[in-house]
């Protein structure tokens, strides 16, 4: 169609709005083209790239805060099995501070009874030793005692058997006053 | 609907001869007279001017928001703010609910440049039809919705031969499980509805959509104006009538703006998704 149509067609009183006038057309194309170019290359490259990075953010980070929550865990388990460890250990310590508390107490035990032993021992044989200086000490003295009352009685002996008992009854009561 | 309103016409005159005339609109409406470059074939006129000032404004609005998104990218700042949402929400819609959704996300996001263009520039310039100083769609005049169309079938037809080769003829001309005595009847109705009924009803349905509701806007508001102002007595009280359609179609041609740039997307998707799908 030519331009000449759409002229009368525009001008006429029942003008067609199913036939395109060229300018109609052309400024449509325009419209089209721009827009399309626009969003096809500009609006929606920028609009796509925002997304993804954001997507690809959002899954950075969740997997990092993963990976975080996977390290605290370690780390706790770590810290647990630190902290039995150091339980078994506190309680080996005690128990064979308990056992060596117990072995030096018997050897305390053992020491006392032997050094009992031993002042028993000594004591025995100092009492012993006493005992045998005091034999020989006595045996000594009753040697004289005798001698002494031996002379006594023979000097007494010629006068009266009377008077020869009053001295051995005399020598008992001083040996008995001696003694006291 | 041009008849109905020229018999609108003629039975309000009389009584319009009376008080300042009431002029019923015509499809001249939409032959508006040229502003510039008059006798050249780029001559503009007011739809014309307010198609490239939708252009202009779609241009600047995404720019920012294609600007915002570069800048969030570069920054790592993946936490968008209140103007940042609209946009994703805007741009998601066609890509998610449209594209995504009837495509996948592979072919989806191959077609969404197209798709993405035609959705917004029938949303922009549908509503100019109810913008105070604007008051007539972009897309009621035939050239932006053929364009479009045109597109549409440019696109499906590359994408059935791009996936099929020669093959999406016969499919499509052919349909598997017919017998072959039937494809004399079935071939011509189906190379009718696919290559034929598919881009002119893609263009008629927009463009009449929005001729219809101009025409009804103006119609209600005139016809306002002529009963509050020129018409006596009891005839001013049907003003507040008309007035209140008026209102209502306003809220309505909202409503048809964005519905006809989903229709008029969606169905492009659904075309390229048949001409894509194995087996019709």
């Amino acid at each position: 169609m030519t331009p000449a149509i759409f002229e009368t067609m525009r001008t006429s009183a029942a003008a067609n709005p199913l036939v395109p006038a060229t300018a109609d057309l052309i400024w449509s194309a325009v419209v089209f083209t721009i827009l399309l170019v626009f969003f096809w290359f500009k609006v929606l490259p920028n609009f796509k790239k925002n997304i993804d990075a954001r997507t690809e953010a959002i899954e950075g980070r969740l997997a990092l805060a993963e990976k975080a929550q996977a390290e605290a865990a370690a780390k706790t388990a770590n810290i647990e099995a630190e902290q039995a460890e150091a339980r078994a250990e506190a309680a080996q310590i005690r128990e064979s501070a308990r056992a060596e508390g117990a072995a030096i107490l018997a050897e305390l035990k053992e020491q006392a009874s032997i050094e009992a032993a031993r002042m028993t021992e000594t004591a025995k044989k100092q009492i012993e030793a006493e005992r045998q200086s005091a034999i020989i000490s006595l045996r000594a003295e009753v040697g004289s005692l005798a001698i002494d009352l031996a002379s006594a009685v023979v000097q007494n002996n010629l006068k009266e058997d009377k008077s020869a008992s009053a001295i051995v009854d005399g020598f008992l009561a001083d040996l008995e006053e001696n003694s006291k | 609907m041009v008849q109905t309103l020229s018999l609108l016409n003629t039975v309000l005159n009389p009584v319009a001869e009376a008080g300042g005339g009431f002029e019923a609109p015509t499809i001249e409406e939409f032959y508006p007279e040229v502003v510039l470059f008059g006798g050249t074939p780029f001559e503009l006129n007011r739809i014309m001017l307010i198609r490239l000032l939708v252009t202009g404004l779609l241009v600047l609005i995404f720019t920012l928001w294609s600007n915002r998104f570069r800048k969030s990218t570069v920054e790592g700042q993946f936490v968008p703010g209140r103007f940042q949402m609209f946009g994703e929400m805007a741009l998601n819609f066609v890509r998610k609910s449209i594209a995504h959704e009837q495509l996948g996300e592979k072919d989806g996001d191959r077609f969404l440049p197209l798709l993405t263009t035609i959705f917004f520039i029938v949303l922009g310039m549908n509503i100019t039809g109810i913008i105070p100083g604007l008051n007539i769609a972009g897309t009621s005049v035939i050239g932006l919705p053929l364009i479009l169309a045109l597109a549409a079938y440019v696109t499906f037809i590359y994408a059935g031969i791009r996936k099929h080769g020669l093959a999406f003829f016969k499919t499509a001309l052919f349909p598997a499980g017919v017998p072959p005595a039937f494809y004399i009847l079935v071939t011509p109705i189906e190379f009718l509805s696919t290559f034929i009924l598919r881009p002119v009803t893609l263009a008629l349905r927009l463009m009449m959509n929005m001729i219809a509701g101009h025409l009804l806007l103006v119609l209600c508001f005139s016809a306002t104006q002529y009963f509050f102002f020129n018409s006596e007595g009891i005839f001013k009280t049907f003003g507040v009538g008309t007035f209140t359609f008026g209102f209502v179609f306003t809220l309505f041609e909202m409503l048809v703006a964005f519905l006809q740039a989903y229709v008029f997307t969606l169905l492009t998707t659904v075309y390229i998704q048949l001409s894509l799908a194995d087996e019709h």
